[in-house]
């Protein structure tokens, strides 16, 4: 017999299989996309009671092998052979949800009948148990023609026997079993013997008020779940801006100590000054996001594993569908408004792939907390600090402004999107509303370390490369003696060129200038301004303070407006490109991104800069 | 009476659904999670705001959402009080 190599979990969505796979697997997990979809590809070391390790892999969730979406795409070929360079695993691990058996045996038995090793796992058998469900294994067993392991992946209950079924599946498979030799039945064939199957495995059944119903009652209610959800979500983004800034401060200044480290073990060269400017506060500017990334995580996976998440979307149907899109759009797009990074991540839960595209493609529009320090000094510096009534601050009406700004390009670009580039039928939204859950603390720290891990290999790899080169840029040719740096690099070259295109939508060289090392993230804006401006400021109070008063002598108040209405659309964040690079798997989508969201930065900040200018401001 | 039109709370059974009036994937989907002829169901809650959309349909031990649309292609006939037991 020759040594088991592969298995594969298989089963409907919500069968637990992320937590079954969690508990068998541990934390050694790979993730990648499989090649050519952008499909998460999960898998780790599955230890035999042999002690032989077999490579399991959690294949998508999925309701057949007819598939309706990439996902189920992906699922249908691994099982099948027929994904180019993936071996077929050589067992099937069929999940059950036991609370839901006529559902989920409808699938179970489309792969049993495929007649290769196969165990069932009748999974989360404790929550059947609360629903007052007593079932039979071996009836099922019986039924199916092969093993039925009872599991509750979260207790770690039956993973022992789990393994070891999957070990002796193979031998097993050589002989099919002589009751079930009926390979293709259709859907409702299956779908009645489903029926009929789990009809013979309950033992017991007694109806009791079931706690979901209960939640739904509250949590679907017309008009207090709308107000739950919002206050929900105010929580949350209370959590990311207030949660974080401790630790992006701590990671900050972790980020300049290892730069004065450097710099004072280094003789001063260019390499010292590639590693401190470059490399150490580039790759740093990036990293900081990470406390907010991972805190806005937590909570979206925590949505996600306590079923909440598909109520969110069920909410915000109606309003999504309203400029194209879905329900399930809403939080990857809510997401955004911290960081387009997460937000963007997030898309994987939309399983229509136009919708989704669509989605990644205005997700750079909401305002994300990197405009804020760029927003914050050029109001401070150019609004009056006056109420237009009622309370109401100007400068406070001109960020709100912004962000609506923001909101309203993105609907309005969604809607074209759908009737043009991402055109099709939407498969509109059909989605299962999961029982509810207890979120699990180790499947959600998997999960969090896996979406750390995701941003932070991208920060290693292009985002360092994209470092490099801009540091490149703006320090090369060198300056001769009393010549700025920056005005003799190729960057400062760039930006007299970049200043003929930009001079119609009112912006002058300097402004040209700070687009440039900005693309890394937008807030270096005002770092680089700064630098142009000469200002050097102990702390950053008096810096800005100092900036806005420079920023005053140099900029009417139409190029102020025109600067704010370009960052509310310029793509100007190298993460959210290469994030979307990786989620479209290719250039072709960030590219259009980057082209239309320059587009629309360069009307909308011209359209700014003349009507200010034909209002007489 | 199509499912859009069945009251909240009230049982029925699918007896047709046009599926020409879906497109193929959702009809796809909406049979695999077992909104299909025969099958039992009740909507559970309707969506907020204009038109009550989305609809959130009980069918056998699963809360299913759906738009209006979908809901419109499927005919049903409601089940009396009386008969079986209580889906919702």
């Amino acid at each position: 017999m020759t040594r088991l190599r592969s298995a594969a979990l298989v089963g409907n969505p919500n069968a637990g299989k992320s937590a079954l796979f969690n508990a068998l697997t541990g934390a050694r997990q790979k993730i990648a996309n499989y090649p050519g979809v952008t499909v998460e590809r999960k898998s780790g070391r599955l230890v035999l009671p042999s002690g032989e390790p077999v490579e399991l892999t959690d294949l998508p969730g999925s309701y057949g092998l007819h598939p309706t979406s990439p996902d189920e795409a992906v699922t249908a070929k691994v099982i099948l052979g027929q994904f180019p360079g993936e071996a077929a695993p050589e067992v099937l691990v069929v999940v059950l949800d036991a609370s839901n058996l006529e559902q989920h045996l409808v699938f179970a038995q489309e792969v049993i009948a495929l007649g290769r090793p196969t165990v069932v796992a009748l999974n989360m058998v404790d929550l059947a148990e609360r629903d007052g469900l007593v079932l039979d294994p071996q009836a099922l067993e019986r039924a199916l023609g092969v093993p039925v392991i009872p599991t509750v992946a979260v207790r770690r209950r039956g993973l022992d026997e789990l393994a070891a079924a999957i070990a002796s599946a193979e031998a097993r498979a050589a002989a099919p079993h002589p009751d079930h030799p009926r390979p293709h039945i259709d859907l409702t064939e299956r779908r009645l013997s489903a029926h009929a199957i789990a009809e013979a495995a309950i033992v017991s059944e007694t109806r009791r008020h079931r706690l979901h119903a209960k939640l739904d009652r509250l949590l679907l209610h017309p008009w207090i779940g709308p107000v739950i959800l919002f206050a929900l979500l105010f929580v949350v983004f209370q959590a990311v801006f207030a949660g974080a800034t401790p630790f992006a401060d701590a990671l900050d200044g972790g980020v300049s100590w290892l730069g004065d480290q450097v710099r004072a073990a280094m003789p001063p060269s260019l390499a010292r000054d590639l590693m401190t400017d470059g490399i150490i506060s580039g790759v740093g500017s990036v990293v900081v996001f990470l406390p907010q990334i991972v805190i806005l995580f937590f909570f979206i996976l925590a949505m996600e594993a306590s079923g909440y998440m598909a109520r969110a979307a069920f909410l915000m149907d109606r309003m999504m569908a309203g400029v194209g899109l879905s329900g399930r759009s809403f939080i990857p797009l809510l997401s955004s408004f911290a960081c387009a990074i997460p937000g963007i991540m997030a898309t994987r839960s939309i399983t229509d792939p136009r919708d989704r595209l669509t989605t990644i493609l205005i997700a750079p529009m909401m305002t994300c907390s990197a405009r804020l320090p760029v927003y914050a000094v050029i109001i401070a510096a150019f609004i009056p600090n006056r109420t237009v009534g009622l309370g109401v601050g100007l400068q406070g009406l001109v960020l709100l402004a912004l962000y609506v700004a923001g909101i309203v390009g993105a609907m309005v670009v969604a809607l074209v999107l759908r009737r043009s580039v991402t055109k099709g039928a939407a498969s509109g939204f059909i989605m299962e509303l999961p029982k509810y859950q207890m979120p699990r603390l180790k499947d959600m720290a998997i999960g969090l370390w896996q979406r750390a891990w995701i941003f932070l290999r991208r920060a290693g790899t292009i985002i360092f490369t994209v470092t490099v080169v801009l540091w490149l840029l703006l320090n090369f040719p060198r300056a001769h003696e009393g010549q700025n740096q920056v005005d003799a690099s190729l960057a400062g070259h760039i930006a007299n060129g970049l200043a003929v295109v930009v001079e119609p939508i009112g912006f002058n060289r300097d402004m040209a200038l700070s687009l440039i090392p900005a693309m890394a993230a937008r807030e270096v804006a005002v770092s680089s301004l700064a630098t142009t401006y000469a200002v050097a400021a102990a702390d950053d109070a008096a810096g800005s303070q100092q900036l806005g008063d420079r920023l005053r002598a140099k900029w009417t108040l139409p190029m102020a407006l025109a600067f704010l209405a370009w960052f509310v659309f310029a793509p100007q964040c190298m993460s959210t490109i290469a994030v979307t690079r990786r989620e479209t798997n290719g250039w072709k989508w960030p590219a259009f991104m980057l082209g239309y969201l320059f587009a629309l930065a360069y009307i909308a900040a011209g359209v700014t800069y003349w009507s200010a200018v034909a209002l007489g401001l | 009476m199509t499912l859009d039109q069945l009251p909240i709370g009230k049982r029925a059974r699918i007896v047709r659904v046009d599926w020409d009036r879906l497109v193929d994937e959702e009809a796809q989907r909406l049979r695999a999670l077992g909104l299909d002829s025969g099958a039992r169901v009740a909507v559970a809650h309707r969506g907020v705001f204009a038109g009550a959309d989305p609809l959130a349909v009980i069918v056998g031990r699963m809360t299913v959402a759906l738009r209006r649309v979908h809901a419109a292609a499927m005919v049903v006939d409601p089940v009396p009080e009386h008969e079986g037991e209580r889906v919702a």
